[in-house]
């Protein structure tokens, strides 16, 4: 691959801003990571889980007996023997207006969507165990489902919740300024319907979760490929109302993907460690990709109707987007809606906004975050106008955007709207001009007009396509490291966070060698597991970067100043004239005079057994930092694609794809360019390819690879990267998420290029993935196609 | 995704392989590269008692080439034909037919016969086969029976076999002096099944007109579909512009294509249109290539 980044290094660091390789790359390379299913258990039973065939049904028997029979089932359970802990599996984020209902781990009376559990069965393995699936009788009562928003919200629709008096969730209004005025006396206004459609996070790794109680230290070890450990064990001490320090959960080391999906807590989460208890014997269960599809969260199915107001130039007066929120059956939490309430108005100056969230229950799987959280969503709904405007005006897309963009002396910006994390939506810093310039240097906007008209002679047809964006990332409400002196003299950094790829072992060593002043070598980090530091959050919304950096950063700073105590203690003088260097303290400007970290260690950590020590001398070398940020930060972008549509098959090809990034001070390049490679595969499948398809009533269509068009390596080309560095003020690191920026414009970007491409047709495309068959449909001017 | 308990079995020759499925007939499966069966087992839409491995019987691993033509035997891989030059050379449709089918991963496993036995309506194989002409060699314990391509393909996923026979091997005849044929097919992705695809052979007479042409779809009906009349339309012609936008009309016209998950009726039929034609197109390019 060809390097094209151009990404600025932190001064004055010997580790921070360089591209260093990662360090799990060799085991990971060589067939030596261990997932949790590798992981060498011994002898565990494995569960299987029986979920519901029906979007909608009242469960009026469960008959387990011919599989309880089955050779080598061990046990089978359904809500009936579970009764402790059905419980509420409480949403994530809340909102005082929603109607909230109450999600179990296991069915009891109603199943709401296809894949609910119903049972589960423990054998001897899984082939027994699914064997046992297909014995178990169910006897459903089929009731009225819904496989959309726009099926929830009709007149008489069957309600997701027998008994709720409708199938909004919540239904929420932001205001800035006076928009209702402002559309009345906008010299212009377009609107528009765009609908985006759901699609999952397709980990290759599956959800997994393993326990086994342990009887000599009456402590339930969980292993659980989760985003969130702490989270995860914190649900689980309420549920089982137990003390957190009586569940170790540990995330294994390789985790093959998250991608929000397993920042969620599920009921398998529950169900599995509470049966190895209740069978007193270890149990796994690992998600197939069946299951995947059917009971993993997904997203971004939302429909958006956006109206636009502005004035002869395209200056922007007014936005107003009211759009209804797939939900699924159950509430996991409001954050991806409330995050699209206020993506909305991205990097522009719109002094009236109205962002309005109709959030349904459908029968569907509950949706959550997932790579680019909302946020794709609200840049359709955005951007795709930002071309309307232009295309009304007969000025150039870039133009529009160039005219209405915040400019680099008005930070900090204070939209007038509330982010998702309770704090008003204020971007901490930025400079849109220079992504926008970044983009307009590497394409010749001139050169490229006189080619789409020479090649629209000669039937081709190519079109170009922007979208830029700003992204809420870094979000509290904490997240910690701790830093140890360990006897061998090394310094070992925990944190409670788990990654899934994203390099934690490689840039958290090269932020703490940099704080510690250190030999890099000598810094080892380990992640996921509760015993490691007793509170965390979790890996999800671009947030590991700003919280964890900083706490690392932090605690590792403190560390340094206690080796040091402890060496101008035992070298007899002042710590101004001491500093580290690879492995050892020395006296500046005299190196034979120095203490190594192992004595270091030796001394303040292992001590004398029961002897004093020097009241100025440090003991127990270790530190923790908890980082607690005031706000988000805001990390922005633009993508701009070239395409070429094939108007006789509805075949799109992209010619070129640029992405420039933002994410402030950069700590490894690599790791960064990794991430907005990744997220840029995940929006071009979001733009042209994936589709999880249901039918009206709730039906799951597309349940296998065969049918879901997940994008391989040949469908994605090879993005030209650019970054520039607008370092955040709110935290010591200057730094902000890079997570999910590569996949939040390219839904709009590519809609763009294709409605730009189309524009001799007056094609009109306001429904992703550009399936061949959206395509055509627009080129044709067909009506809307049923799915 | 497991598969449900079965018992396997691994003949090493062809008569052990006849009497297992004469015994077991339909409670059995031939597994062949296990690219299509597997998954079928994984996802529990089969469940056979008995799995018929047949992967050591080494009288089924060969292709022969000769005058007459292309014997492909049942443990042929794909790619082992795709990397083939001379089947390249004597078969150029049946080489770019090959290269459509997903990923050379899945290529190095699964078999040519494999997928005829298949019948799998979106796959290439069977409509190059019924373009080409080609017979099954089918046999059971007790019968030996050659079928033509075009009787073979039942519907979507159900051949002319029964429970006890083994597609030993397909014959193709040799092509003619003059004959030139493409394979062109529209996928959501590389290596995806055709939303439509299409096989479209003839021969080039000395008078510079095509002859004998074969238009034959996958992905449009439940099994490959010959379009009779858009083969009557063009053959005997010297396919210029004007035959081709009346062939595409006509096809768009008159075809009554398939709807499912992958795409639509209406779709189908206006793409199938555009890839005939442009199908036919390439027959063009192929004629100056060969200077008939
Ligand atoms: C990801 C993926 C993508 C694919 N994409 C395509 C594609 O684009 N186009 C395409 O055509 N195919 C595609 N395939 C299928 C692939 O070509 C298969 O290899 C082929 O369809 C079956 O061949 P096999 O040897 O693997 O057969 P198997 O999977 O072993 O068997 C398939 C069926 O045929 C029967 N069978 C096999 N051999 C015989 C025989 N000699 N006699 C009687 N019955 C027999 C089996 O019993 C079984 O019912 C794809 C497969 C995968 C996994």
């Amino acid at each position: 691959m060809t390097r094209t980044s151009d990404i600025g290094v932190m001064d004055k660091t010997r580790n921070i801003g360089i591209a260093m390789t990662r360090r799990e790359d060799e085991r990971l390379l060589t067939g030596g990571g261990r997932f949790l299913d590798d992981l060498p258990f011994g002898d565990f039973y494995e569960a299987a889980i029986l979920r519901s065939n029906y979007p909608h049904a009242r469960i009026l028997a469960v008959n387990t007996d011919a599989a309880k029979r089955l050779n080598g089932v061990i046990a089978v359970f359904t809500a009936n023997e579970l009764g402790p802990i059905l419980k509420d599996l409480p949403p994530k984020v809340v909102h005082p207006k929603l109607n909230y209902q109450v999600r179990l781990a296991i069915a009891k009376e109603y199943v709401r969507y296809i894949g609910e559990p119903i049972a589960v069965v423990v054998a001897e393995n899984r082939y027994i165990a699914e064997d046992a699936l297909e014995l178990i009788e169910v006897d459903y009562e089929p009731l009225g489902s819904v496989g959309s928003t726009a099926e929830a919200l009709k007149v008489g629709a069957p309600l997701v919740h027998v008994g709720s008096e409708t199938n909004v969730a919540v239904h929420i209004i932001q205001q800035a300024g006076d928009p209702e005025a402002a559309l009345k006396t906008a010299p212009h206004v377009l609107s528009e319907t765009f609908e985006v459609t759901r699609g999952g996070g397709h980990s290759i790794e599956g959800r997994a979760v393993a326990a086994r109680f342990d009887e000599v230290t009456r402590q339930l070890i969980v292993w659980d490929n989760t985003q969130a450990p702490h989270y995860v064990r914190q649900m689980l001490a309420t549920i089982y109302e137990v003390g957190e320090d009586e569940i170790r959960l540990i995330a294994p080391a390789d985790i093959g993907g998250g991608f929000g999906p397993k920042a969620q807590f599920y009921g398998e989460e529950v169900l599995i460690p509470w049966i190895a208890m209740e069978i007193k014997h270890a149990v796994k269960w690992i998600e197939d990709r069946w299951e995947n599809f059917v009971s993993a969260t997904m997203e971004r199915s939302q429909t958006h109707r956006v109206e636009v107001g502005f004035d002869e130039d395209g200056h922007l007066l007014v936005l107003k987007d009211v759009f209804e929120h797939d939900q699924g059956a159950y509430c996991v939490g409001l954050q991806v809606p409330t995050i699209t309430m206020s993506t909305l108005p991205g990097p522009y100056v719109i002094p009236n906004i109205h962002s309005e969230l109709i959030a349904c229950y459908t029968n569907i799987v509950p949706t959550s975050s997932l790579r680019g959280a909302g946020r794709p969503q609200a840049v359709v709904a955005m951007e795709r106008m930002m071309d309307r405007i232009a295309e009304h005006l007969g000025i150039e897309a870039s133009e529009v955007r160039r005219r209405n963009l915040i400019q680099p002396d008005q930070f900090p910006y204070a939209v007038g709207l509330t982010f998702r994390d309770g704090s008003p939506l204020t971007y901490d810093s930025g400079n849109y001009p220079e992504l926008l310039d970044g983009v307009l240097s590497r394409i010749d906007l001139k050169a490229f007009r006189g080619e789409q008209a020479a090649a629209r002679k000669t039937g081709k047809f190519l079109g170009l396509g922007l979208a830029m964006f700003v992204e809420g990332t870094g979000i509290g409400p904490y997240e910690g490291a701790r830093v140890r002196l360990t006897n061998r003299g090394r310094v070992l950094v925990s944190l409670a966070a788990s990654p899934q790829g994203q390099g934690y072992e490689t840039v958290y060593a090269q932020v703490a060698a940099d704080a510690l002043g250190c030999d890099i070598g000598l810094v080892e980090v380990r992640h996921g597991d509760t015993s490691f530091i007793p509170y965390g959050q979790g890996t999800f919304a671009s947030r590991i970067t700003a919280t964890v950096g900083p706490a690392v950063w932090e605690a590792s700073g403190e560390l340094r100043a206690d080796i040091i105590s402890v060496a101008a203690s035992l070298l007899k003088t002042d710590v101004g004239g001491l500093d580290l260097r690879g492995d050892a303290v020395e006296v500046v400007g005299d190196p034979e005079k120095r203490v190594t970290l192992a004595d270091i260690a030796s001394i303040a950590n292992v001590g004398r057994h029961g002897m004093s020590v020097p009241r100025d001398l440090p003991v127990a070398i270790e530190r923790t930092s908890y980082f607690k940020p005031t706000q988000a930060v805001y990390s922005s972008g633009i993508s701009a694609v070239i395409v070429s549509v094939d108007v006789e098959t509805g075949k799109i090809e992209i010619i070129r794809s640029i992405l420039g990034h933002d994410c402030g001070n950069v700590l490894n390049p690599l790791l960064v360019e990794g991430q907005i490679l990744g997220g840029h595969a995940h929006g071009i499948g979001n733009a042209i390819y994936e589709e999880a398809k249901y039918s009206r009533d709730g039906q799951p269509q597309a349940v296998s690879y065969l049918d879901y068009a997940l994008p391989t390596a040949m469908e994605v080309p090879t993005p030209e990267l650019f970054h520039v560095i607008s370092p955040s003020p709110l935290n010591p690191l200057g730094v902000k998420g890079s997570g999910e920026g590569g996949t939040i414009p390219l839904p709009a970007s590519v809609a763009n290029a294709v409605e730009d491409a189309l524009r001799p047709f007056g094609a009109r495309i306001c429904e992703l993935p550009l399936t061949p068959q959206r395509v055509l449909a627009a080129v044709y001017g067909l009506p809307k196609l049923e799915s | 995704m497991k598969p449900s308990r079965f018992t396997y079995h691994a003949p090493t020759d062809l008569d052990e392989v006849l009497d297992l499925l004469a015994k077991y007939g339909d409670e059995a499966k031939v597994l062949a590269g296990g690219q299509s069966l597997i998954p079928m087992l994984n996802f529990r839409l089969l469940a056979p008692a008995h799995l018929i491995d047949i992967n050591r019987v080494s009288e089924l691993r060969n292709y022969l080439l000769d005058d007459s033509g292309l014997n492909v035997g049942a443990l042929v891989r794909h790619r082992e034909l795709e990397t083939s030059p001379e089947v390249e050379l004597a078969y150029p449709i049946l080489h770019e037919g090959l290269t459509n089918i997903a990923h050379v991963q899945i290529r190095n496993r699964g078999t040519v016969c494999g997928s005829l036995a298949h019948a799998d309506s979106a796959a290439e194989l069977p409509s190059i086969m019924v373009a080409l002409d080609a017979s099954m060699n089918v046999r059971s314990q007790s019968s030996q029976r050659s079928v033509r391509a075009e009787e073979f393909f039942r519907f979507h996923l159900t051949s002319d076999l029964d429970s006890s026979e083994l597609l030993v091997s397909v014959d193709i005849p040799a092509l003619g002096t003059g004959t030139v044929g493409v394979f062109d097919e529209i996928t959501r992705r590389k290596g995806d099944f055709a939303l439509v695809g299409a096989a479209v052979l003839g021969t080039w007479d000395s008078g510079g007109k095509i002859q004998d042409c074969r238009i034959v779809c996958s992905g449009v009906a439940p099994t490959p579909l010959r379009l009779r009349e858009a083969e009557q339309f063009v053959s005997g012609t010297d396919l210029s512009d004007d035959v081709l936008v009346g062939v595409q009309q006509l096809v768009m016209e008159s075809l009554e294509p398939t709807e499912d998950i992958h795409t639509s009726a209406e779709y189908r039929k206006k793409v199938t249109g555009v890839i005939v034609r442009r199908g036919l197109a390439r027959l063009t390019d192929q004629r100056r290539a060969i200077h008939v």
